[in-house]
């Protein structure tokens, strides 16, 4: 209920921020949205040595297109900014579907994008809606900056492939070469809820052709599920049902569900196959708006 | 202004370092040394004797302990009282003024929305939130945003009245 | 000139609340709200292991933490007679574990500090070595003849059984079953769940050393239980125990017993010298705190072929956990669970309940429920629902066969109880007409076709409320009458103080409708307390919806007193005979001649300054009241589902709640409080749910695990209103606050069976969670206990 004592430093720059990671040896944790971290504290799950809290250090707070049509998001973007965002749900309609499906409309005041994909939950939608995205995060550490693709980002539960002296800065999706469609469902038995199983689904159409698929899981293994192989055998095609059929079950052949109290294994890729089919049948170019 | 004696919200031990922190409380500046992992709702509580805000669980689910923090609703539980240096935090003790009921306070009570009271406050504070973002909400809409709070007493039903009739009466004061 | 009775607030008029005033301005004055000067802070640690001999336990380094006051043990507490207290079930309960840990949860020890943040951070640092001990987490594994014995604490204890208990005819039920057409067989388990309000448990204990006096704030539905108890565990003088139980963050039932916490936070205040505050987080709350139901069932139901049922059967397993601290009258071992088919004509029935102990957290408690009456019409409306399906008979004209008709009241049902009023087939009639109910067999039957799974479920029921009378009820001896006392003050202004204790019911806004009913004063002249003992006469406090029934009938007692002597006091003033008056509301008259009258307000000034010779001053009485019997409410609730077939999520498409519970006394919160019962029903019957692991664990410890609906899943509920006043009632009311926990789970879970009963399916347990609705719905197979679980998820 309470949190162990711990040291506090607010930086008002990223390079003091990086020192005091660096600093810290590993000791030192970043405090962004807190929603993740702050129940950790206060569940002694997590009682690191320094909190380095990043709130106020100006310029971080944005998500913007660029020309080439790349959508940023720095890393104090707040889950509602992109919830109410008419630009991300023209543009980045998976986005725009995960969003409000976040944690419940509170924590979404807080809680950032980008603190979400580095928290690494296996039941984490962002991770899942970045991977299926392709996307990649931007980090910046003492010796400046480099870029880590999503797919190589998540190491398994809450374990991601930042050093300890490293911030994720921004994270990067790019820009679709057609026009960005798609989705993201999620079955929860009631809002906030950890989930039975999600389903992020990214494509990238011309018409009813897709140039690219995405699709990654949240809930359904020991990390988040990156089934963008599957999802490529819908490229180069038109979408047409028999083709969505056989990618839903490859994708849910590739969930590696744990049978629990939300469900058996079997239940969570009959979750996942039907929305996985659900998602891409919506996409059909008829069937689109 | 007074020298007579300075707010310490914990009293700190030898050694123990604290962080001095200058907070706008429902418009009064208020400042205090705090201990880093004092929570908001606890500088709330116990610091500044504002107990409206209350705490109903330990895993951020609720929304009992809702307050405003720069206008946006936040579970003071799930925040440091160091991270609101700086910022404008409105209470549940912030919404009516000395001569009125804020219009959502009365409309809790018209429309029978409490029983316990306990959920009330920051039911109260989410619900403002929505209704200064979306003046006309549908009773869907109000369900989405009220969707981090939870009530055992009422239903809801009750509750989404309320809000929609405090919809009505800001509305037809603004015009 | 009679006054306008909903104008002044009186019965019938939707009087806004009283307590609002406070609450919408965040000035509730709850237990955690309350400072004292010096007061320290307790914090309980838990064992983290469900069954375990406790080997050692190192509190030195908590002793040497600076600010940490005190530090309990069970040895401390053992060596004043306090390790082990009393419960409301004729059983013990370990305040502070001793030799064992008996669940995951239970309290090792206690940290006073100065903060809470101290008191947590010195409870990381005690340690103890626990031996583990095998686990048992269901009744079966408790009844097995080569399980560890939990209880070895108690002399005379064999094995892990509570208690045996039969009720009914089994020679004429057994002979019933032998000349039927058809039997018809449920087995169910209601999950074991939790009243969880949003408040948590919590107490400051304030000894004052000088005075001998201890002032006992606690979130209790029943302060003077609290004060009996502490008065023999504690063996402080009755007179210098003050128990204030303030405002209610809810109760639900979980605030009824007397939890340890309340017990040592008593004794660190005596030993401190300081008061002393406790409040549990949630998790405590959840794990160690009254839980409610975990009762299995078998029932069997013997029908002839025109649906008349000709006999009951039930065998009933109860689930204890460690203690058995149910808050139920004593003599009903599984509370009422025998008002099972109180509504339905039935000859004969006959029932086993066992109660066993497991290593789980002690009880159950009464869930919004009066005693197990969820229990009780969650099983009959579901066996009458699985009844009807095996007799290939429509479910509304299998209940309008069976059900008591209007004027065969007073009805004794095959079990002993004796129901007294309702209008059942009325309140059936207008649930189905506004469920659209005739034309849903065709469009059930349609949408299968198309693939589409709808369903309609019904659950009606009556239920005994308001316990109760002195011949058969009491709690530890204690009979469960209630009171009141009410002073009119010289301008007619008047104070009411009652037994009862609200926790969101409204009693303050209630109880001064039902003086402004009796008396003629404005509700908003009548200010109503409740919860301290020093001024409270003397109640078994607000649960089990005995309030308005027994509390509720105290109130209009007292206030017919103080008429009667208003009367006395109207004459005089009158200059007639008292035979001569007359009385409207408000007002007393002289008969021959109306024009000539007092109100009430006069009457009150003129007993402080002209009273009649001989007549006592004031105008004040009290009243005690023993209900000559519950009061039976009636519900007709019909629900309307959609089932997703490709993910078993189900959708509530329309709930209907016809509520019969007699005369209302304010209709708005008759309406909160049937909406949020059935908040509670849906809950239960969708995800809210506690289980345990094979080792032990407690899944459902916090709110992530457990899960509460939030008003996005929670569906609307559209209400109806039937009224059947209550005969023995003073203003003919009966008790409603949990109607509709009891009779909504059955509604939505017999509704969901319905849609699947194309795959004949005819049960599956709750929690409906999607999974288990889409494993029915694929296997065609039932449902059968808790979901499974697997430790480390």
């Amino acid at each position: 209920m309470y949190p162990s004592r711990f040291k506090y430093e607010s930086p008002k720059t990223l390079e003091a921020a990086i020192a005091l990671l660096d600093a810290g040896k590993g000791d030192a944790k970043i405090l962004a949205g807190g929603q993740s971290l702050v129940p950790m504290l206060k569940l002694r799950f997590a009682f690191p040595e320094q909190i380095v809290d990043i709130n106020n250090i100006p310029g971080l707070n944005y998500h913007r297109f660029d020309a080439d049509g790349s959508l940023h998001i720095g890393a104090l973007c707040r889950h509602e900014d992109l919830e109410h965002s008419a630009e991300i749900a023209k543009r980045q309609p998976t986005i725009a579907a995960a969003a409000p499906l976040v944690a419940d409309p509170i924590v979404r005041t807080r809680g950032t994008f980008v603190g979400s994909v580095c928290h690494a939950d296996p039941q984490g939608d962002w991770a899942a809606t970045m991977i299926a995205l392709g996307g990649h995060l931007v980090v910046q550490g003492p010796k400046g900056k480099r870029t880590i693709d999503m797919k190589d980002f998540v190491l398994g539960p809450y374990a991601n492939a930042l050093n300890y002296n490293e911030i994720a800065i921004e994270a990067v999706i790019p820009a679709p070469k057609g026009v960005a469609r798609g989705g993201y469902l999620k079955l929860e038995r009631r809002v906030g809820d950890f989930a039975t199983a999600s389903v992020a689904v990214a494509l990238d159409m011309e018409g009813n052709r897709v140039l690219r698929a995405g699709i990654a899981l949240a809930g359904v293994g020991g990390k988040t599920i990156d089934a963008n192989d599957e999802a490529s055998a819908l490229v180069g095609h038109e979408l047409t049902e028999a083709a969505i059929d056989s990618v839903a079950a490859a994708v849910a052949a590739k969930a590696e569900p744990r049978t629990d109290h939300r469900g058996s294994s079997d239940y969570k890729r009959q979750i996942v196959k039907t929305f996985v089919k659900r998602i891409l049948v919506s996409q059909i170019s008829e069937k689109v708006a | 202004m007074s020298s007579l004696f300075e707010e310490i919200a914990t009293p700190p031990g030898a050694g123990i370092p604290v962080t001095r922190i200058t907070v706008n409380v429902n418009g009064n500046d208020r400042t205090l040394d705090v201990e880093p992992r004092l929570l908001l709702a606890d500088l709330l509580r116990q610091g500044l004797d504002l107990t409206g805000t209350h705490k109903g669980c330990d895993t951020t689910n609720c929304g009992a302990c809702t307050v405003l923090v720069d206008g946006r609703p936040v579970k003071s539980c799930t925040m440091l009282a160091v991270q609101a240096d700086g910022r404008e935090v409105q209470t549940v003790e912030g919404l009516a003024t000395p001569s009125e009921l804020h219009p959502i306070q009365e409309g809790f009570k018209q429309e029978h929305g409490l029983q316990c009271g306990f959920c009330t406050p920051g039911m109260m504070m989410s619900a403002k939130a929505l209704l200064e973002r979306n003046p006309d909400p549908t009773e869907d809409e109000i369900r989405w945003a009220l969707s981090g709070n939870l009530c055992r007493c009422t239903g809801y039903q009750n509750i989404v009245k309320a809000v929609l009739w405090a919809a009505d009466k800001m509305r037809a004061e603004t015009n | 000139m009679s006054l306008d009775e909903v104008k002044i607030g009186g019965l019938g008029a939707s009087r806004r609340r009283v307590e609002d005033n406070r609450f919408i301005r965040g000035k509730g004055n709850y237990v955690d709200d309350i400072v004292l000067p010096g007061m320290l802070h307790m914090e309980i640690l838990r064992s983290p292991v469900a069954h375990a001999r406790i080997k050692s336990i190192d509190t030195s380094a908590a002793w040497d933490m600076p600010g940490v006051r005190l530090v309990l043990t069970g040895e401390m507490m053992a060596a004043r007679n306090l390790a082990w207290m009393p419960t409301l079930s004729y059983d013990t309960a370990a305040v502070l574990a001793t030799d064992k840990v008996r669940f995951q949860g239970q309290e090792v020890c206690a940290v006073i500090a100065d903060d809470p943040y101290i008191a947590k951070d010195a409870c990381a640092k005690i340690v103890v070595d626990y031996e583990i001990l095998p686990p048992i987490v269901n009744p079966v594994q408790a009844a097995a003849p080569d399980a560890i014995q939990i209880r070895d604490d108690k002399a005379g204890q064999v094995g892990n059984k509570v208690f045996d208990w039969e009720i009914g005819d089994k020679a004429k039920t057994d002979k019933a079953f032998e000349e039927a057409d058809l039997v018809s067989k449920v087995e169910m388990h209601y999950p074991r769940t939790h009243p969880s309000p949003i408040e948590c448990c919590g107490s400051i204990a304030d000894f004052d050393r000088a005075t001998g006096k201890l002032t006992f704030y606690v979130t209790s539905q029943a302060p003077h239980i609290v004060r009996a108890a502490v008065a023999l565990v504690a063996e402080l003088p009755e007179q210098q125990i003050r128990v204030v139980s303030p405002d209610i963050g809810g109760g639900f039932g979980n605030k009824v017993p007397v939890y340890p916490g309340y017990v040592i936070s008593i004794l660190a205040s005596i030993l401190t010298e300081k008061p002393v505050k406790w409040i549990e987080d949630k998790t405590g709350n959840l794990i160690s705190t009254g839980f409610g139901r975990d009762v299995y069932l078998k029932g069997e139901m013997a029908l002839r072929k025109d649906g008349k049922i000709l006999a009951i059967r039930m065998n009933t397993i109860s689930d204890h956990g460690a203690f058995f601290a149910d808050a139920q009258p004593s003599k009903f071992k599984i509370g009422l669970m025998h008002s099972a088919f109180a509504c339905y004509d039935i000859p004969t029935a006959h029932m086993f309940a066992t109660g066993y102990y497991t290593n789980k957290a002690p009880g159950g408690v009464a869930y919004r429920c009066s005693f197990r009456v969820t229990e009780a019409m969650f099983f009959q409306e579901r066996m009458v629902h699985a009844a009807a399906d095996d007799l290939g008979m429509d479910q509304a004209e299998f209940r309008r066969v069976n059900f008591v008709k209007d004027d065969d009241f007073p009805h004794r049902t095959a079990f002993g109880f004796l129901t007294d009023s309702g209008q059942y087939e009325k309140c059936l009639n207008v649930g189905m007409e506004a469920i659209g109910y005739k034309n849903f067999a065709k469009e059930q039957e349609e949408a299968r076709k198309r693939g589409k799974l709808l369903g309609i479920g019904i659950s009606t029921m009556t239920e005994p409320l308001g316990a109760g009378n002195s011949r058969e009820y009491d709690i530890l001896g204690i009979k469960m009458f209630d009171s009141a006392e009410l002073r009119v003050h010289m301008t007619g202004k008047a104070i009411l103080r009652t037994g009862a204790k609200t926790q969101g019911q409204g009693h303050e806004t209630t109880w001064a409708q039902i003086v402004a009913h009796e008396l003629g004063i404005p509700a908003e002249d009548i200010v109503v307390e409740e919860g301290d003992t020093d001024t409270a006469p003397f109640g078994m406090g607000t649960y089990a919806s005995r309030s308005t029934p027994v509390a509720g009938a105290a109130v209009s007692m007292a206030a017919r007193k103080v008429r009667a002597k208003a009367r006395k006091i109207a004459a005089h003033l009158l200059e007639v005979s008292e035979e001569d008056i007359e009385w409207e509301l408000g007002r007393f008259y002289v008969r021959s001649n109306s024009d000539r009258g007092v109100t009430i307000q006069e009457c009150a000034m003129a007993a402080y300054s002209n009273m009649p010779d001989g007549m006592e001053p004031g105008l004040e009485n009290t009243a005690y009241y023993d209900p000559p019997n519950l009061t039976w409410p009636f519900a007709a609730y019909f629900c309307k589902v959609e089932v997703d077939p490709e993910t078993g999520v189900w959708d509530v498409l329309q709930f209907v709640a016809v509520d019969d519970c007699g005369v209302r006394i304010n209709p708005m919160i008759v309406e909160g409080q049937i909406m949020g019962g059935l908040t509670e029903a849906y809950a239960m019957a969708n995800m809210q749910y506690i289980t345990y692991d094979e080792e032990g664990n407690c899944i459902g410890s916090n709110y992530m695990d457990f899960l509460l609906p939030t008003a996005w899943e929670t569906p609307g509920f559209e209400l109806y209103e039937v009224v059947t006043p209550c005969p023995h009632h003073p203003i003919g009311a009966k008790g409603v606050g949990e109607c509709a926990t009891v009779a909504g789970p059955a509604a939505f879970v017999n509704a969901v069976v319905n849609a699947l009963s194309h795959k004949g399916v005819r049960n599956i347990d709750m929690p409906l969670m999607p999974n288990r609705v889409y494993e029915a719905l694929t296997t065609g197979q039932d449902v059968y206990g808790m979901p499974p679980v697997r430790s480390g998820n």
